[in-house]
């Protein structure tokens, strides 16, 4: 059939077609990341006792996503409202959804929101907001049409972290110290020494709150870090992975955030309410900019909305929307609200468990830090081997840099998690 | 001192300014010609009713949970965009060649098809590999492009002015001077902002030169089903094209036929030789989404493979694009019909003879300002206007506003 076409249009002989070399020949197949190899190797491990503790997901006491009937109610009737229109597409997404959220992370009286220096912008998920900060950093910052960095993020953080920022033209990615395997905890020492000799003008990338470790750093240490910072012009980019989820409450978890802008820190700051919603599907992300001087919020403004015209143009309405009818109306924020807590309140409760458990079975290391953190994150210190001892003999899965998702661990799969942490701790280390 | 405070003020996008100006004006004859989507005989944007059927179905469904996406999207929503746009018999499809990336609109698309141009097509660094945009064409084609790394945007000829149609020979010329591997963007359908599309023996024309020339295509299919009201008479050039063996890409909207611009529902479907170079494209397309936006959306995604894999749904959509393009061509033969009455001096047979959404009315910069300013029609400064802001209410207005634009400003 096809030779007959080609005879038709007279224009190519059909030998040529099967030998020529695909114009993809030279794409060489992408190296798979972490988490998809050790999402694939849980979901083709038959083994029934598995268990997968490498997720962001919030997951409930069945193991599922947590979807809040709550939620579902207020979708069904967004999506029966005849009054919705399309409203005019704006680049930055719902004006409403923004004011919200804007709020929830600076508080309502934030004198950068009343002095008018907050950009908030609706991005697609949390990945678009780093991306979005990250674009407007690399053509913006100081002046530099192309900035390439220095961007420093923890050690231990999110492992496509880096990626974003080099995908938005910055590879110069570099670490600072954070988690201290031997005290379970922030290596302040660490940071703050990474900090003073980082060059003047480094982006810095700190989490807000929900640290992939589970270690947040405590208002004493903000204070210590935000002076550093501003002696030496280091930016911040904060990050509120899963806002809400830590303490139960948005603007308990953005506190590092208004602690910052109080000092008249210029920052970004990315969040994702896809957790504390339960909309992972809908992408609810949300880029902050704090400037220092409200003249230069219009030209900003403009920038941002160029980089965003060529990245998706506009973002996704669903999820944004279902998130400023809630947070709009008290009464709906209420009944929302119950339901964060019950999260929160249900990660420090897992928390409680597994260092009992653990201290019960008399595993090896100290097992405090368990319930001193908060949220659903927390890294075990098991070291690699340990980590391929425990999917490999056990199938239980956690991230290679030994963090988990205490969420995911419930009443059916606590003893058997324990034990195989307790075992893979214990072991001789895999030949 | 801010950080920002070297920033300087960017040009406002031009249609966006267009509206802002439009809703700003409080005369009552007022009419917008400008925005790029589809309104009703009311002036009212349209949910589709199978759009309005599928999401109750969605919002009922207990059994969907909103988990993330795969980062490549939805399986069943690409395959079966996939398929829109390929044919349902297509042969690259049976061969296993064929795959998708979901994406955030059209733009989403076009972007990430780009940032993978940039990084594999010709060599490892494409910043300096020419890329291709009709002269005109969408003006956030050179802004996705550049953004993408790609320095060498550049402009091939397209629109005839003094001919109001296509310039054949100079878009010919531009295929067979320009470098080898270039990349070209092509329109799919209904041209924006012209209208003007090429003819089959056209299209096979340019096929033959980029073929021989191992030129790169990249079709923007935002339209589909909007041209003609037929979805598979719109996807006539993008199969011919397969069908000549062509490795593509095509960045496909549902924004405009499924009228779901806020939801931003996109896919990029790769047409590449066999199955083994299709994969380790997708590999790299999944690390590329990665840094994006790490996955994509799933409500706008999910009603439209509700729709597209359901045959009586499929019906019910069909039926509504052909009603949105009806009204366009009705729109256009009136518009047409009312000029030729009023004696409106030039020749405004291209209003029917132009395709889809817009047209390139003729009227040069100045007549624009007088439409603009003195008859409160807003349309863009090439000319260019939005068939579907015509209503029966309005276009008796309309008509005799370029009446007295042509006959007063030259």
């Amino acid at each position: 059939m096809q030779s007959r076409r080609a005879s038709r249009a007279g224009a190519l002989k059909h030998s040529e077609k099967i030998t020529k070399p695909s114009v993809f020949v030279d794409t060489h197949a992408a190296a798979s990341n972490q988490e998809a190899k050790s999402l694939f190797a849980f979901k083709t491990d038959d083994d029934v006792r598995k268990v997968y503790l490498a997720g962001r997901e919030y997951l409930n006491e069945q193991g599922q996503p947590y979807v809040s009937p709550f939620i579902g109610k207020i979708k069904r009737r967004l999506s029966s409202d005849q009054t919705l229109g399309s409203p005019h597409p704006s680049s930055f997404g719902l004006a409403e959804f923004n004011h919200r959220a804007t709020e929830a992370v600076l508080g309502k009286k934030s004198s950068a929101i009343v002095e008018n220096r907050v950009l908030g912008i609706q991005t697609v998920g949390f990945t678009g907001a780093v991306r979005l900060g990250a674009e407007l950093l690399r053509h913006w910052y100081n002046g530099d049409t192309a900035c390439q960095g220095p961007v420093y993020l923890s050690s231990h953080c999110d492992d496509s972290l880096a990626g974003v920022f080099q995908a938005a033209g910055m590879p110069d990615v570099r670490q600072y110290r954070y988690w201290d395997a031997g005290r379970r905890g922030v290596c302040v020492d660490g940071l703050l020494q990474d900090l003073e000799t980082a060059p003047e003008r480094s982006v810095v990338v700190l989490s807000a709150s929900a640290h992939p470790t589970g270690a947040d750093l405590s208002r004493e240490h903000w204070a210590l870090i935000a002076r550093l910072m501003m002696r030496r012009q280091l930016f911040p980019f904060m990050l509120l992975p899963v806002a809400g989820l830590c303490h139960g409450e948005l603007e308990r978890d953005a506190w590092p955030v208004q602690y910052c802008q109080s000092l008249g820190m210029e920052l970004l700051c990315a969040q994702s309410f896809s957790h504390c919603f339960g909309l992972y599907g809908e992408h609810v992300g949300h880029l902050l900019c704090v400037l220092r001087q409200s003249s230069v919020l219009l030209a900003v403004r403009s920038q941002t909305e160029r980089l965003i015209n060529a990245l998706w143009a506009q973002p996704p309405v669903g999820g944004a929307r279902i998130v400023a009818t809630v947070l709009s109306n008290p009464a709906h924020r209420a009944e929302w609200q119950e339901g964060v807590w019950h999260m929160a309140a249900r990660c420090m409760l897992v928390r409680e468990r597994l260092r009992e458990k653990l201290r019960l079975l008399g595993t090896p290391g100290c097992w405090d830090h368990l319930t001193q953190q908060t949220g659903p994150y927390c890294c075990t210190g098991l070291n690699v081997e340990q980590v391929e001892y425990l999917s490999k003999r056990k199938h239980v899965y956690v991230l290679p840099n030994g963090c988990l998702n205490v969420s995911a661990v419930n009443s059916c799969n606590l003893d058997y998690v324990t034990e195989a942490l307790h075992e893979a701790l214990s072991a001789e280390p895999l030949s | 001192m801010s950080v920002f405070r070297d920033v300087t003020q960017a040009v406002p996008v031009a249609v966006f300014k267009l509206s802002q100006d439009f809703n700003n004006d409080q005369d009552p004859n007022k009419v917008n010609l400008g925005v790029g989507a589809y309104r009703t005989d009311e002036g009212l944007p349209w949910v589709l009713p199978v759009v309005k059927k599928v999401e109750k179905v969605i919002a009922h469904d207990d059994r969907l949970n909103h988990e993330y996406l795969p980062i490549l999207g939805l399986p069943q929503f690409r395959s079966s965009a996939s398929a829109i746009a390929l044919g349902a018999g297509s042969a690259a499809v049976r061969e296993d060649r064929v795959g998708a990336v979901q994406c955030l609109g059209g733009t989403g698309a076009l972007r990430i098809g780009a940032e993978f141009l940039r990084r594999f097509h010709d060599g490892s660094n494409n910043t300096q590999t020419p890329v291709y945009v009709s002269a005109p064409t969408w003006e956030n084609h050179n802004a996705v492009f550049a953004s993408a790394g790609f320095e060498d945007v550049r402009s091939y000829k397209y629109w005839d002015a003094q001919n109001r149609g296509l310039d054949l020979a100079g878009f010919l010329g531009d295929l067979e001077t320009c470098p080898e591997h270039s990349i070209f963007v092509l329109h799919a359908c209904a041209h924006n902002p012209t209208g003007t599309d090429p003819t089959q023996e056209q299209w096979m024309k340019v096929a033959e030169v980029m073929m021989r020339r191992r030129l790169f295509v990249f079709f923007d299919s935002a339209y589909q089903g909007f041209a003609s009201g037929d979805l598979d008479k719109d996807a006539w050039a993008i199969r011919y094209f397969v069908s000549m063996g062509f490795e593509m890409f095509c960045a496909q909207s549902f924004s405009k036929n499924f009228g779901l611009y806020n939801e931003r529902v996109g896919n990029l479907t790769i047409v590449a030789r066999d199955p083994d170079n299709l994969q380790r494209v997708l590999s790299q397309m999944e690390k590329i989404v990665r840094t994006t936006w790490s996955n994509p959306p799933s409500q706008g995604a999910r009603l439209v493979a509700i729709t597209l894999s359901d045959p009586a749904l499929f019906e019910d959509w069909k039926a509504n694009v052909k009603t949105m393009a009806d009204r366009v061509l009705l729109m256009r033969a009136q518009l047409q019909a009312k000029l030729q009455a009023l004696g409106t001096p030039g020749t405004w047979g291209h209003i029917t003879q132009q395709i889809g959404m817009f047209s390139f009315t003729g009227l040069n910069p100045q007549q624009v300002e007088f439409m603009v300013k003195e008859r409160h029609v807003y349309l863009m400064a090439s000319g260019r206007i939005n068939m579907c802001g015509l209503t029966t209410k309005n276009i008796d207005y309309v008509a005799q506003s370029i009446h007295a634009t042509v006959t007063s400003v030259q």
